[in-house]
């Protein structure tokens, strides 16, 4: 559109800026109406899914909908879900997940840490290997071992146990952990690792008083990815933890709607909600530190 | 993670491994070994071993006995040839990769028109794009496709209330997943809804990095917006962009839970079911685990080969 307009302006300056500021103008209020639409379209259904949560039955069986609870306000599906003695049971399924994501985290962490630093800061033989190993080991589609590991599981006895379902969790975060950290480990410049031991820290001081601190959000951002992986599956969770007294969180929502044949809707809003909103909560609080400006200003500064 | 600049090439790397000034030792240190060995256990008990299990299995005949501990015996390809002569197979695959085809280029596409209207929005319009985004990204998949089952819901859905609303004809009754179209347009509506925030904040991203003078230049040069962005922008993010598309082909067609869950809702399975789901209906309800395992495989390989340019990507740009 500025083709138009770049002739024009070479003679009369003052009609094309007028003439550009006016359709800027414009151009402005159409992005953001679109901005709204899209923010609109991305919320609406977690909207929808805590408004309903909220309704009582009769309201969320009715030919038109209702918007926004008001009056209607009520929490019994909450009660519902969490203390129906007919339902799978709620508490369990939460100390489960947590126990479950802990685990996951701690032990991912940790191996992702060492293995990071070692290909991050270090040539040796077989680096180069183990990269490619890990990038494949990505494109290996979990689904189509479901029924391996299932076998795997089941002949070291760790059906329906935490550390059976974790050690599956770390073994798919993992390559993905590693190669992310790699990135937040190469991007510490070696020069101040340099620097502090001129000034007379031994290697490995250097490394714990200098790059350590700075890795820390790498270390975040890849813990939260593990966190989140960790919280949300459901299908390894499925075959692993079958027994009522083991299922995580997700499997209990899964239960919940074949028991009442998906009709209980605000019931299963309810269940939605209690998983999902700790996550989105947890997400949008530390998503500001996933990309980390620390490491960038690190020289600089 | 492309926006990590890699800092180390490959000589100032191996300086590491001696003292700064200090003369240069030759010897093999074993340090970074002893770092890997965690993961390297991990590794190999958790994915090479099942891996290796996987390939022994899809060349056994494998059924619920076997399972429970009678030896199995060997079938050599028949797994295979069985799998490649079903019928169901080949309209499966189809299915898989037309879904894919549109859902990864319907994706890609508002993804990127989202980048491009992040870059010209205020400061305030952005954040407010980014929370809403963020949200549909954090939410787990079996809750969202629960939440959008209860929204496209045959009598009580918000959208068939909509849609009556808006178009004046009667959508109240329509059952959006009995039809194996309309269902796999439900799923393509949750994938794309939860899919667009990590291509728009990825190419958001990557088009941030391009000078702002160059694309001034061009414009005082007289190139249209349409030129300016096919000629600068997508050159410069086109790594990018290939990068994304490959993950999302990938994300795509080995898309799992949302099918999973979402035929736990309403849906045929037979005329519903993609890759991951046929080979784990295949496998649980047949009890054939040879001939899953035998399209497991197929699978695995399919994925390698789509995969095989990001992974030759990735290791170039380590070895700059």
């Amino acid at each position: 559109m500025s083709v138009a307009v770049a002739p024009v302006r070479a003679i009369r300056p003052t009609t094309a800026v007028n003439r550009q500021t006016a359709r800027s103008r414009w151009s402005r209020a159409v992005y953001n109406l679109i901005a709204v639409a899209i923010f609109i379209a991305s919320v609406f259904p977690v909207y929808w899914m805590i408004s309903s949560s909220f309704l009582p039955t009769n309201k969320v069986r009715a030919a038109t909908p209702t918007f926004f609870p008001g009056a209607d306000f009520t929490l019994r599906n909450y009660h519902s879900a969490i203390f129906d003695q007919a339902r799978a049971q709620f508490w369990p399924a939460l100390q489960n997940s947590l126990k479950v994501t802990l685990l996951t985290l701690v032990v991912t962490l940790a191996i992702a840490f060492l293995a990071s630093v070692a290909i991050g800061r270090f040539l040796f033989r077989g680096r180069k290997t183990f990269i490619i190993a890990i990038l494949v080991v990505q494109m290996i589609p979990g689904e189509a071992m479901m029924l391996t590991y299932f076998r795997l599981i089941d002949g070291v006895h760790g059906l329906n146990t935490i550390w059976g379902l974790g050690v599956i969790y770390i073994a798919t975060v993992l390559p993905f952990t590693i190669w992310t950290l790699r990135g937040f480990v190469t991007a510490v410049p070696k020069e101040l690792e340099h620097a502090a031991m001129i000034d007379g820290c031994s290697r490995g001081g250097a490394f714990w008083r200098i790059t350590f601190p700075l890795l820390a959000p790498g270390l975040v951002a890849t813990g939260i990815f593990a966190f989140i992986q960790a919280w949300n599956e459901f299908v390894m969770a499925l075959i692993i933890m079958s027994r009522p007294a083991a299922m995580t969180l997700p499997v209990w929502l899964r239960t919940f709607q074949q028991a009442t044949q998906a009709s209980d809707w605000g019931g299963l809003m309810a269940g939605s909600t209690l998983i999902a909103i700790p996550i989105v909560i947890f997400f949008l609080f530390v998503q500001g530190r996933m990309t980390g400006g620390l490491v960038s200003g690190a020289v600089k500064g | 993670m492309s926006t990590i600049p890699i800092v180390a090439p490959g000589q100032s790397r191996e300086e590491s491994t001696t003292l700064p000034g200090g003369p240069r030792r030759r010897r093999p240190n074993f340090f970074p070994h002893a770092l890997l060995t965690p993961a390297l256990i991990v590794l190999l008990v958790l994915v090479g071993w099942p891996v290796v299990k996987l390939v022994i299995t899809s060349f056994q005949h494998f059924g619920r006995e076997q399972a429970f501990g009678k030896p199995a015996t060997w079938a050599g390809f028949q797994n295979y040839t069985k799998v490649l002569t079903d019928q169901s197979f080949w309209q499966m695959l189809e299915r898989s990769f037309a879904f894919m085809a549109v859902a990864v280029f319907v994706t890609m596409v508002l993804g990127t028109l989202v980048a491009l209207l992040m870059q010209r929005l205020s400061r305030g319009m952005r954040n407010l794009v980014s929370v809403g985004l963020l949200l549909a990204w954090a939410m787990p998949a079996l809750t969202s496709v629960i939440v959008w089952g209860w929204m496209f819901d045959t009598d009580y859905g918000v959208i068939n209330y909509l849609l009556t609303k808006v178009t004046g004809h009667n959508w109240v009754g329509h059952q959006w997943l009995l039809n194996p179209v309309s269902f796999f347009v439900v799923l393509g509506v949750i994938l794309v809804w939860q899919g667009v925030p990590f291509i728009a904040f990825t190419m958001y991203a990557g088009l941030s990095q391009i000078d702002g003078e160059i694309t001034e230049a061009a414009q005082i040069d007289g190139a249209s917006g349409w030129q300016r962005f096919w000629l600068i922008h997508v050159p410069h993010v086109k790594q990018v962009i290939l990068v994304l598309v490959v993950l999302s082909v990938i994300w795509d067609l080995r898309v799992f839970a949302q099918v999973y869950a979402l035929q736990g809702i309403g849906g045929i399975a037979e005329k519903t079911s993609t890759l991951g789901v046929w080979i784990y209906q295949k496998g649980s309800a047949t009890g054939d685990y040879g001939l899953s395992a035998a399209a497991a495989v197929i699978m695995v390989i399919m994925m390698l080969a789509i995969s095989f340019t990001y992974v030759r990507q990735t290791i170039e740009e380590d070895d700059q």
